[in-house]
């Protein structure tokens, strides 16, 4: 299967496969009006398997949730078709308005203008809680 | 601002802090009968509470300082929509420091990262109630001289109890201290509370569902309510609420100097002919909280000028 290289863009690799989708979700990548490849499946040398995902123009996409979701994956950045940047990423240390909090008690269920934000307290088990209930947040 | 949500907002230092200025409140009074002259707390209530609104306003009247307030949703702009961040800023225009219970978790954190004064969590839902907390910790140093190798027994809901996770907590900051805890199957304590803070850090600790096996090895008892709404079935509640509750009988094998507790309303989980015992110390435990807070206000008044 081909898919068009970019030109100006964005590829986000090395994601562990079957997570795409949710990044692309999580990411917003459904209101773009530009061509938007999710590619499953594609073959690694690393792991076997992986996803990718192409973003034929320059716009600033949230790392923190890329890191969130999917800490192993790189970005790279592309310009008149080359690789200008390649960034690494790690887990967020805070999660804004990424992920909501479930908590029925919560104040965040009868305000909704609060931001629902979440913190990483455990790096080791990926472990977020709500910054205000302190629930945890669900994969 | 410095603001108390949680009971770890404080250090261990702190809270000894607290606890010598509370026994200097006790010893003079009168040392501290002007320390708030023209400072007003205001005590945002969003749901009823007898003692622990009246416990703040009591603290900061023998402070010398005014009390303003509301108690109950309906009497407050939160009835017109009002945010709590909103309330938390216009507040802040009329008082020195807040003390706010809400039913929602998480509420006076929003107060505090949005209001301009101290802000003290007098309890958000099933979350935190530090105060309490304080309470508890100062009940236990007045009666036992000091809160180190203490065998600390909690009975009846650690599932639920808001107050139970908090104290747990708190005294997992000091030096041989062992729980025993005692509860139905279906009311113990939560697996993170283990998992998350009592294995990694080495405390020892039982569960057990036998008050009375193990009332002889007990230096505190913390009493909590079992709730017949906890139980799925009427069957199990009646089955399992007598076995909680606290009868002089059962105190037989129990320690000299045991130190009973309760962070109240009690409802029949401690008999009243135990109130006369000198091990029942939870009323005693109010008063102490009362003075915690007059510890704890004059503090954060404190830093907050500074």
């Amino acid at each position: 299967m081909n898919i068009d290289s970019i030109q100006n863009g964005i590829v986000i690799d090395h994601i562990t496969a079957g997570q795409a989708m949710k990044l692309y979700e999580l990411l917003g990548l459904g209101e773009l009006d530009c061509s938007v490849a999710l590619i499953r499946n594609a073959s690694s040398v690393k792991t076997g398997k992986k996803d990718i995902i192409k973003i034929d123009a320059d716009i600033p996409v949230n790392l923190d949730v890329i890191g969130y979701v999917d800490p192993g994956a790189t970005v790279n950045i592309i310009k008149d078709g080359k690789l200008v940047e390649k960034k690494t990423l790690a887990l967020p240390q805070t999660l804004t308005n990424v992920i909501h909090c479930k908590n029925p008690r919560c104040i965040t269920s009868v305000e909704q203008e609060l931001p629902h934000v979440f913190r990483l307290t455990n790096p080791k088990e990926k472990i977020y809680r709500c910054i205000y209930c302190e629930t945890k947040a669900e994969e | 601002m410095r603001s108390l949500i949680d009971i770890l907002d404080l250090s261990v230092e702190e809270i000894d802090e607290l606890i010598h200025t509370a026994d200097d409140i006790i010893s003079h009074p009168e040392k501290y009968s002007e320390v708030c002259k023209g400072k007003k707390i205001a005590t945002l209530f969003y749901e009823p509470s007898t003692r622990t609104r009246l416990s703040f306003e009591a603290a900061m009247l023998e402070l010398g300082g005014s009390v303003i307030g509301f108690s109950g949703a309906q009497n407050s702009s939160a009835a017109k929509g009002e945010s709590v961040a909103d309330t938390a800023k216009v507040v802040s225009c009329y008082a020195d420091i807040i003390a706010m219970r809400h039913p929602k978790e998480g509420a006076p954190y929003v107060a505090s990262i949005n209001a301009s004064i101290p802000v003290i969590n007098a309890g958000d839902g099933g979350h935190n109630h530090p105060t309490q907390t304080l309470a508890d910790l100062y009940t236990i140093y007045r009666e036992k001289g000091e809160i180190k190798d203490l065998t600390v027994g909690f009975c009846g809901d650690l599932k639920f109890g808001r107050t139970v996770h908090s104290l747990i907590n708190a005294l997992a900051r000091y030096t041989g201290i062992r729980f025993v805890l005692i509860s139905p199957e279906e009311l113990a304590i939560p697996e993170y509370v283990k998992t998350d803070l009592l294995d990694p850090k080495g405390i020892p600790y039982t569960e057990t569902t036998d008050l009375e096996a193990v009332m002889p090895e007990l230096d505190v008892l913390y009493m909590t309510r079992v709730q017949k709404e906890r139980f799925f079935n009427e069957e199990d509640y009646l089955r399992l609420k007598d076995s909680y509750i606290l009868e002089p009988k059962k105190l037989k094998n129990a320690k000299e100097d045991l130190v009973i507790m309760h962070p109240l309303p009690r409802v029949n989980e401690i008999s009243v002919a135990i109130d006369d015992d000198p091990r029942a110390c939870y009323f005693k435990q109010v008063l102490y909280g009362k003075y915690m807070r007059m510890a704890l206000i004059m503090k954060l008044l404190k830093e907050a000028q500074a």
